[in-house]
């Protein structure tokens, strides 16, 4: 018994371990800077946990099986060891904590871009992405670089304007609102974040950037893919019956194919 | 009694005479804790049925299942699940094993028999109290299985209820169930709020002349923290509950913004915040997670002492971890919404925070390990279960590593990653501890031992099963797989990075291990009128109150003389001793270790 609980014990550890040794299966790979630190961080964590997953259960399989063999006289009478428990606490307080410093700012950087700057024309592209369910609306705010004011008591699906956006409003006019992103490579994008229903969450695995969409609330993402390409946005936060299909389409392209898609988009509104 | 040295004469009550006043209305802390137990071996087979149903239809979405179409005309037209239908078999599944087994059993089950026992008491401090507990979590469970019944069905917004999703009819479906899910909700926080209340005062007012708090089982010690955090915690939940309630049915909006659009319609409800119920609910949620599994921890060091014939390895540090575990686990509950838009300066705090949480939890596996070192371990099947513990707490607990962390939850965030951690630390652990606690202390219950041949055969198929269950789910993660997905067609990543393969090979591996648990019901419902008798009041050779007294107890546990008790919970092998364990009761000044109790 003592023998076959231990193999049993070693030989789950070793399966649930190979796959992520060999990275059989893993994340797509990643298209931002930022996507790059956090699986530096993922791959940390991963060491550290790992090596103590090993141990832990090297310790677990080896105790049965020395101690649970036959042994003549009583048990060993051993109360504790605090030497060694003051040691392990240190050693588990440095590792944990210790991660948690070193990761932090990656995930801060991505949220705290200065949201309240506005975007100007050419260095930045802004794109506010509102969901409902189980859609995603993209809207851009067109040549003058302003979003045109949105009306609740004018959102209506079947006529097109499932934002409520007021068309007879300067700022308004030039507004593309499109079920599908397309961004420029090489070019810092912000997304703003709303929901006109439920909670949502906006998530695209090439990125590693995930965030609700709160009612009420807006939310900013900043990123800068370097990599061309078409990226799929999952919902990751459930939203009802369609939760599992609601998705879109991130497509990063070349600066001069995005200028002309943009002006594609203008022509739409003449 | 010959293990009782000396005893204080005590006030007996009458044992009732009626079958009513004996099994159904019984202010017996031992029937009570019974009734716990079956009311959770009923709910554990609901809600491994509705977890079933959620793996086949996340396998075959297309298929159609005669029986379902028979039973759910409407959410399984024909036999094919709709969406909506694995939405709510989800939410409750959810529901039922968190509130109504692993919340249930360990402490309203297990601790309303042997707390008392435990610590020297004829019965809680409060019985009528007690009776009431149970009825009224019988109430919230009976409210819960209406929600299946009404019209709509069961609610479809997970466990976690968040609205607007849950406040709106409109975005959700139309239908009370959503309202009868909180109903039952709310009755099992009063239910809960009774029965910690109880606990505390049983622990510090009724314990036995000599059993100071540094001599407690680890058990008492557990279920004693397990009522504090549920004291401070269910209050939270019944106040979220009845706000949520207000918001569906009164037109309060302390969850709804203003300006929503549902379906095209303009929601009539402003001024609320959604975040607030996040708030509420982990504010509750965690510490819920750690009233699942602390007394399964209580059990395993209980049990690992017994049979590896050992004292707990660092007692003290094993009572300060469960103390840090139940303080920590009140100021981390904002780890659950680190994507809900939160500042990173308050993420951080909580990262750090969850962080420490590991410390505690790496200071009880060094123990638990510690406790094996140098012992004489006896397989028995409780003691099997006890080691499966072990294991599948590093294994849940390491994932937490993860996922305390924001910057890689804004990978595993709501994907498979987090279902397969809470599933192996507060989901299978919690019963692991179960399984240990009931093949344990059954002939002490019943009278009766469990058959060791089914035990052992059910737990090899169980640990196994469980690993198969949900290690893969761990990779499903690194694909990434939401989770809450109806089925894998709707995002291309999914198929493209093998998860209909990953996902075929839990549910198969699902299928195996629920049927082995029929093989547990079948040795609980036959062991006990055919199980092997037990005579002997210790027949574990173990050394805490329970087994000073007759198997199955007398009526007031100790026939109204409560013995004085001498020393600490686990003195095993104690050098120089004639036999390798001392009874708490036992005064024999030959066997007193120098260190002992204090």
């Amino acid at each position: 018994m003592a023998f076959i609980l231990a193999l049993v014990i070693w030989l789950i550890c070793i399966a649930l371990t190979i796959p992520f040794v060999l990275k059989t299966w893993w994340m797509p790979d990643p298209i931002t800077d930022h996507a790059r630190a956090v699986d530096a961080q993922m791959a940390l964590t991963f060491v550290v946990t790992g090596v103590i997953f090993v141990i832990a259960h090297l310790a677990l399989g080896y105790a049965v099986m020395k101690f649970g063999r036959k042994r003549s006289g009583p048990a060993d009478y051993n109360t504790g060891n605090e030497r060694w428990e003051v040691l392990w606490t240190a050693a588990a307080t440095v590792l944990f904590i210790g991660l948690t410093f070193m990761g932090y700012t990656v995930w801060a950087e991505a949220r705290f871009a200065d949201a309240q700057s506005q975007p100007s024309a050419g260095e930045r592209v802004v794109v506010e992405v509102t969901a409902q369910q189980f859609v995603w609306n993209m809207r851009y705010a067109g040549a003058d670089g302003k979003f045109g004011s949105l009306n609740v008591n004018l959102i209506d699906d079947s006529l097109g304007n499932p934002l409520g956006l007021d068309r007879g409003q300067p700022d308004g006019k030039d507004d593309v609102i499109v079920p599908r992103m397309t961004v420029p490579i090489n070019k810092e994008i912000e997304v703003i974040l709303r929901t006109k229903d439920v909670l949502h969450n906006f998530f695209i695995p090439e990125l590693r950037l995930k965030l609700d969409t709160v009612p009420g609330i807006e939310g900013r993402l900043r990123f800068k893919p370097d990599k061309v390409g078409t990226y799929e946005i999952a919902c990751s936060e459930l939203c009802g019956l369609g939760h599992y299909k609601m998705r879109s389409f991130m497509d990063v392209v070349e600066q001069a194919d995005y200028d002309s898609w943009l002006q594609e988009q203008y022509s739409f509104l003449q | 009694m010959t293990e009782v040295a000396e005893y204080v004469e005590v006030h007996r009550h009458p044992e009732p005479t009626s079958f009513i006043s004996k099994w159904i209305f019984s202010i017996d802390h031992k029937v009570i804790g019974i009734q716990y137990i079956l009311l959770a071996i009923v709910a554990v087979f609901i809600g491994m049925g509705l977890s079933l149903l959620v793996r086949l239809r996340l396998v075959w979405p297309e298929k159609s299942f005669a029986i379902l179409g028979d039973l759910f005309p409407i959410g399984a037209p024909d036999g094919v699940m709709t969406p909506e239908f694995y939405l709510a078999m989800l939410t409750m599944h959810g529901t039922v094993m968190v509130f109504m087994v692993l919340t249930t059993a360990p402490q309203g089950g297990f601790g309303n028999y042997f707390l008392p026992i435990q610590i020297g008491a004829a019965d809680m401090a409060f019985p009528r109290l007690n009776m009431l507990s149970f009825w009224t979590t019988f109430l919230s469970f009976c409210a819960l299985m209406v929600a299946f019944l009404v019209e709509g069905g069961a609610p479809i917004s997970g466990w976690t209820a968040y609205p607007p999703l849950s406040a709106l009819n409109a975005a959700a479906m139309e239908g009370t169930g959503q309202d009868w899910w909180i109903i039952s909700i709310a009755l099992f926080c009063i239910a809960s709020l009774l029965g910690a209340l109880n606990f505390i005062v049983t622990t510090l007012e009724l314990r036995a002349k000599g059993l100071t708090m540094m001599r407690l089982p680890l058990t008492v010690w557990t279920w004693f923290v397990t009522a504090i955090l549920g004291l401070l915690a269910f209050g939270v939940l019944l106040a979220a509950g009845i706000l949520l309630l207000l918001d569906r049915n009164l037109g309060t909006s302390f969850f709804i913004p203003g300006g929503l659009v549902v379906n095209d319609q303009l929601v009539n409800h402003s001024g609320g915040s959604p975040i607030l119920w996040q708030h509420l609910f982990w504010f509750f949620g965690h510490p819920e997670v750690y009233i699942a599994i602390l007394p399964g921890m209580g059990v395993t060091s209980h049990v690992l002492a017994t049979f590896a014939r050992k004292t707990v390895f660092g007692y003290k540090a094993m009572v300060y971890a469960i103390l840090a575990i139940g303080g920590l686990g009140f100021v981390v509950w904002g780890h659950h919404m680190f994507m809900s838009g939160m500042s990173p300066y308050s993420a951080f705090v909580f990262s750090v925070l969850t962080m420490c949480i590991g410390v505690p939890s790496a200071i009880k596996t060094f123990n638990w390990i510690g406790t094996l070192w140098g012992g004489k371990i006896r397989f028995t099947t409780p003691m099997l279960y006890a080691i499966g513990f072990v294991s599948l707490f590093v294994t849940g607990g390491l994932s937490g590593i993860f996922l305390g962390q924001p910057t890689v939850d804004l990978w595993f965030h709501d994907t498979y990653f987090v279902v397969a951690h809470f599933h192996l630390i507060m989901g299978v652990a919690a019963i692991f501890g179960m399984f240990s606690g009931l093949t344990f202390w059954f002939p002490k219950m019943f009278g009766r031992f469990m058959s060791e041949g089914l035990g052992r055969i059910h737990f090899w198929l169980t640990f196994i099963g469980v690993y198969a269950i949900f290690g893969p789910m761990h990779y499903l993660g690194m694909i990434p797989h939401p989770r809450r997905y109806a089925e894998t067609t709707g995002v291309d990543f999914l198929a493209a990075g093998g998860a209909n393969e990953i996902q075929y090979f839990i549910t198969i591996a699902a299928m195996i291990t629920i049927t082995a648990q029929f093989l547990f019901l079948f040795n609980f419902l036959w062991s006990l009128f055919k199980g092997k008798v037990c005579t002997e009041d210790n027949p574990w050779e173990a050394t805490t109150l329970e087994w000073a007294i007759p198997s199955p107890p007398p009526h007031d546990n100790f026939a109204g003389k409560i013995p004085t008790v001498y020393r600490g919970a686990y003195d095993f092998s104690l050098p120089n001793a004639k036999r390798d364990f001392a009874m708490q009761c036992n005064s024999d000044e030959m066997v007193f270790p120098r260190s002992s109790g204090d």
